[in-house]
């Protein structure tokens, strides 16, 4: 039995009435609240975003395979993958666009760079332009499908693909219409959409899983049959060009992200994040069980069909050609789903994009007095939304007619998979990078896009469609840099991976490279904050303000937008909130951020900020002189921090010069005292030289006892004044380092035995010196004649200044960890606890005068010690005057 | 001999061979010289002795010279006993301490003996 054309319409009238019926149920299931439990399951979730699976894969994919072998897996792995390993991220884009009523990817993009119009608009061509090929696919597969019915019906001859195309366009578009705009909902969700998509899911999968069962066992003989047919077939042969898979892998994942259709049902009409967590794993089940039987179809087809059949039609043209009219009907209502719920979730998202963000703004500027005063918006709103998916359905239908249906289905699709991946970079920036601004994204999108349409749009069009031949071998203005398939020398490449490549790379290095150069606004700030961090649950900061008299007004705007009844219902909620129940509520910041968040789920972000702006603020504020104030601000506050950090930074200066200063008029009073006492050192012994030189001079006889006396005085401080200069100098040299040490071997018993040899020399007291301790022999490597002159000035000391009766001074060696101790401790009466630390100073003089000191023995003494690496201190507890000299081992 | 016979004069100084210089300066000159080496307790023996004339030294243990003539400046018997300071300090800054004290007469060590005679001559009149 041969299925009739008329057959086949009637079919599909009754099909599409049957969706119809199930949409409509849903939907009244939904507002009344029942059926829930499938209406939000997380399996019609799944299956809804089975979308991705239009007719270009339900025919595409077995063409697909027989043209190129098992390439065509890639447009299912690139989905597959991001569904089970980048998962959190997709559950970040989800959490954004339902935290901000996000509608499409053109108000995700616009919303992040601060509700940023122009790009909503930039996406929403790039959108549109990207997307009408692949409805164009569509439009083609149906006609394809029908034209192999009628090619086997001897009823009717006369069948023609361009009015036939024509017919499935309008069926479409009057289809979609009235699925998708017979009410604005709040949010944009479309329950009864949603779950007519998922019972077209279950269809083409069990038509084609149906086809596919009847080719491995109705016509192959079974499954080894089957893979004997595969591994006979040049299809099974595992060839893979590296850099083509990894592109279409690459394609496919980021078209999955960004296809205005994808966005719609895996952000817009999501009901709950934790369905991604199941769809994580069924959703790529799905696909697995989509591809189980391209291959064999495809090697099959390719044994039974006559040379030069359309492998892209197997599916439907191997079981007609055996007779199976059945099934091959009910396959043909598998591609048929696929086509319809593609065109239908395409269309609308891009009506929804349209609308919002090109028709709406032009509508508000175009009526003066703005939003409060327009009629109602909503008629606005679905006109331009049913006119707009007939303008794109239309356009499909002229891409159609131009391309002259040509080239294979898979070849289309990818044209319009790297047209929507150009949003990748702005999107996935936008919700990861808070460095990422408006001009940033205007700018890659813009580069990525042109790069897109020039060597992959175009080029699409055939040879001396569009691009003249001598511009795909010459290049553009005849530069050969800029060839569509070779651009800037880049050659031997596969187009599509040429195309991917430099439109990816290039529309990335832009972004980043303008959003690090450009500035963000405040809005963008914002919006890029709570994007990013859209897991820290940050409220908004930004506030509206308003006055009690501005709520009616709110409230016409919102029954215009949102419908008097839904209007009505967020407004009583909010009143109950505040507790006012039954009055207009009080237009509070929270309510007036709520009502935008609301207004932007049927218009938009920037539209419904927009227009809330115009009734909150007044006319006489826009939104853009608010953002100016607030840039200025923003400004001004860096300003006053960069002044804040300078003045602080002065602070620190002022306080480190005064510290200096400070140290300075020190060092500058230390520097007085010193030349003081040096003065009052130097003058003392020359007072008496002077004086007792005039006696000698000036007085007439003096007895000879007398003239050797004075003569000795003279003598005595003429040594003590030498002394005194030599000691400073010593000092002077020690102080500067500039003393040269002359290191020799000896014992430190040497040292000592010269040491009190000419302490005892020198005269003075008897002083009875005694050695101990066993460490005389010790061996040591030092200036030996600056150590004698410590040990000297110690013993000399201890002559002068010990006061007992029978003065008497015991000198121990000994060998420490520390080094060489040698500890000099005299019978004396010891040196006051205060003076200990001063005695080691300059001019520092214990007690009484002294004739014969300056006070800077043990200055010096500790000025070599510690040039030798040792030091000198004050020995405490030894029951008279005690010093310790500490020599380090060599 | 000269006309300063018989007056007394309390030299107070530390350094042994600088008052060995000036009590035989002074004794050759008629004077009779008593000798102090501390400054602590130099205002008291002063009250005591009730001489003619001061010689002061600034750096002396116990108390400076400028303490001590701060001292006799502030009884009133003494407040015009005339006082000749010596000092090996010779900074202007010195000299200025010493006139806003109350000295009579201001000498940098080391002095010429014949100076120091003729100051002291003045100082009392003689």
């Amino acid at each position: 039995m041969m299925a009739s054309l008329n057959t086949l319409v009637l079919v599909c009238l009754g099909y599409v009435a049957f969706l119809f019926a199930v949409a409509f149920a849903a939907e009244r299931a939904g507002k009344q609240g029942r059926a829930g439990w499938l209406l939000h399951s997380p399996l019609v979730y799944t299956l809804s975003l089975s979308i991705y699976c239009t007719a270009w894969t339900f025919y595409g994919a077995v063409g697909y395979a027989a043209r190129s072998g098992l390439e065509y897996v890639t447009i299912y792995l690139g989905p597959s993958l991001v569904m089970i390993a980048w998962w959190w991220g997709l559950r970040r884009l989800v959490r954004i666009g339902r935290s901000h009523k996000v509608t499409s990817v053109a108000d995700l993009i616009s919303s992040r760079y601060g509700k940023s119009n122009s790009l909503a608009i930039v996406v929403t061509l790039m959108a549109v332009i990207g997307v009408t090929p692949y409805i164009a696919l569509q439009l083609q597969s149906v006609t394809l499908s029908l034209s192999i019915f009628a090619g086997s019906d001897p009823g009717n001859p006369g069948f023609e693909t361009s009015s036939a195309a024509l017919w499935v366009a309008a069926g479409l578009a009057l289809f979609t219409v009235l699925f998708g705009t017979r009410n604005l909902n709040v949010n944009e969700r479309h329950h009864g959409v949603v779950i007519a998509v998922a019972v077209e899911a279950v269809v083409k999968l069990v038509a084609l899983l149906a086809v596919g069962v009847f080719v491995v066992w109705g016509l192959a003989g079974g499954l080894a049959q089957t893979m004997a047919r595969i591994d006979a077939s040049a299809i099974g042969a595992w060839q893979i060009a590296g850099n083509r898979w990894a592109s279409l892998t690459f394609l496919s994942a980021a078209a999955f992200l960004c296809l205005p259709r994808m966005f719609q049902v895996m952000v817009v009409e999501n009901d709950d994040e934790r369905h991604l967590q199941i769809a994580s794993w069924a959703f790529p089940l799905y696909l697995l069980l989509m591809s189980l039987f391209v291959v064999p179809i495809a090697v099959v087809g390719l044994d039974l069909m006559p040379a030069g059949s359309n492998p892209d039609l197997f599916v439907l043209s191997l079981p007609l050609s055996q007779g199976q009219s059945g099934l091959a009907m009910f396959s043909f209502l598998g591609g048929f789903s696929s086509a319809t719920s593609m065109v239908i979730v395409a269309t609308l998202a891009l009506s929804t994009m349209v609308s919002n963000h090109v028709v709406m703004p032009i509508f508000l500027a175009v009526r003066s007095g703005g939003a409060s005063q327009s009629g109602d918006v909503r008629d606005v709103v679905l006109m331009s939304r049913r006119l707009t998916i007939l303008g794109i359905i239309a356009m499909g239908y002229v891409y159609y007619r131009v391309s002259g249906g040509s080239g294979a289905l898979a070849a289309i699709g990818l044209i319009s998979f790297a047209g929507v991946a150009q949003f990748l970079p702005a999107m996935l920036g936008g919700i990861f990078w808070r460095g990422a601004t408006r001009l940033g994204a205007l700018a890659g999108l813009g580069t990525g896009f042109a790069l897109w349409v020039y060597t992959m749009l175009l080029p699409s069009f055939g040879p001396e469609t569009v691009l003249s031949n001598q511009i795909f071998e010459r290049g553009l203005f005849g530069l050969g840099g800029l060839r569509p398939h070779a651009l800037f020398g880049l050659e031997g490449l596969d187009p599509v991976v040429h195309a991917v490549f430099w439109s990816m790379t290039l529309n990335t290095i832009v972004f980043v490279a303008v959003s690090l150069a450009t500035f963000p606004r405040p809005l963008e700030r914002l919006q890029g904050a709570q994007f990013v961090n859209v897991f820290d649950h940050t409220p908004q900061a930004r506030g509206w303000s308003a006055t009690a008299a501005q709520s009616e007004d709110l409230m016409i705007m919102a029954q215009r937008i949102l419908g008097s009844r839904d209007a009505q219902a967020v407004f009583a909620q909010e009143a109950a909130r505040q507790g006012i129940a039954g009055h207009l509520p009080e237009p509070t910041p929270d309510f007036l951020r709520r009502l935008e968040r609301e207004l932007a789920g049927s218009v938009g972000a920037a539209t419904a900020h927009a227009m809330i702006g115009q009734i909150a603020q007044g006319s006489a504020v826009s939104v853009q002189d608010l953002m100016a104030v607030a840039d200025e601000s923003a400004q001004m506050l860096e300003y006053s921090n960069q002044l804040e950090a300078k003045s602080k930074e002065l602070s620190e200066t002022a306080a480190q010069l005064r510290l200096a200063n400070d140290k300075l008029t020190q060092i500058s009073r230390q520097k007085d005292a010193f030349l003081s006492q040096i003065s009052h050192e130097l003058r003392t012994p020359m007072t008496s030289i002077r004086s007792f030189s005039e006696i000698l001079r000036d007085t007439q006889g003096l007895d000879a006892a007398d003239q050797k006396k004075y003569a000795s005085i003279i003598h005595v401080e003429a040594i003590r004044l030498t002394r005194l200069l030599d000691d400073l100098l010593d000092l002077s040299v020690l102080e500067n380092g500039q003393v040269i040490l002359n290191l020799e071997e000896g014992t430190l018993g040497q040292v000592l035995d010269q040491a009190i040899t000419t302490a005892k020399a020198g005269g003075g007291t008897a002083l009875g010196i005694t050695c101990e301790g066993g460490g005389q022999q010790t061996p040591v490597r030092t200036d030996l004649d600056r150590l004698g002159q410590v040990f000297l000035n110690l013993i000399t000391n201890a002559q002068k200044y010990c006061a007992a009766d029978q003065p008497a001074l015991r000198i121990h060696v000994a060998q420490t960890d520390q080094g060489h101790i040698v500890d000099f401790i005299d019978n004396g009466s010891g040196v006051p606890a205060e003076s200990r630390t001063m005695m080691f100073e300059k001019f520092s003089r214990i007690g009484a005068h002294s004739s014969d000191g300056a006070g800077l023995g043990l200055a010096i003494c500790r000025e070599i010690m510690t040039r030798l690496g040792g030091q000198i201190d004050y020995l405490d507890g030894t029951g008279g005057t005690g010093f310790r000299v500490t020599l380090p081992r060599a | 001999m000269d006309q300063a016979t018989g007056k007394h004069v309390v030299l107070v100084e530390d350094e042994l061979n600088i008052i060995e210089a000036i009590r035989f300066l002074l004794s050759r000159d008629g004077w009779r010289v008593d000798t102090h080496s501390n400054g602590a307790d130099a205002a008291q023996i002063i009250r005591a002795a009730r001489p003619d004339l001061v010689v002061l030294d600034v750096m002396l243990p116990g108390k400076s010279g400028f303490d001590v003539l701060a001292e006799l400046r502030g009884d009133p018997e003494l407040r015009h006993l005339p006082v000749l300071m010596l000092t090996a300090r010779g900074q202007a800054r010195d000299r200025e301490m010493a006139e806003a004290a109350g000295v009579s007469r201001f000498m940098t060590k080391p002095f010429s003996n014949s100076e120091v005679l003729s100051a002291v001559r003045e100082l009392v009149g003689a």
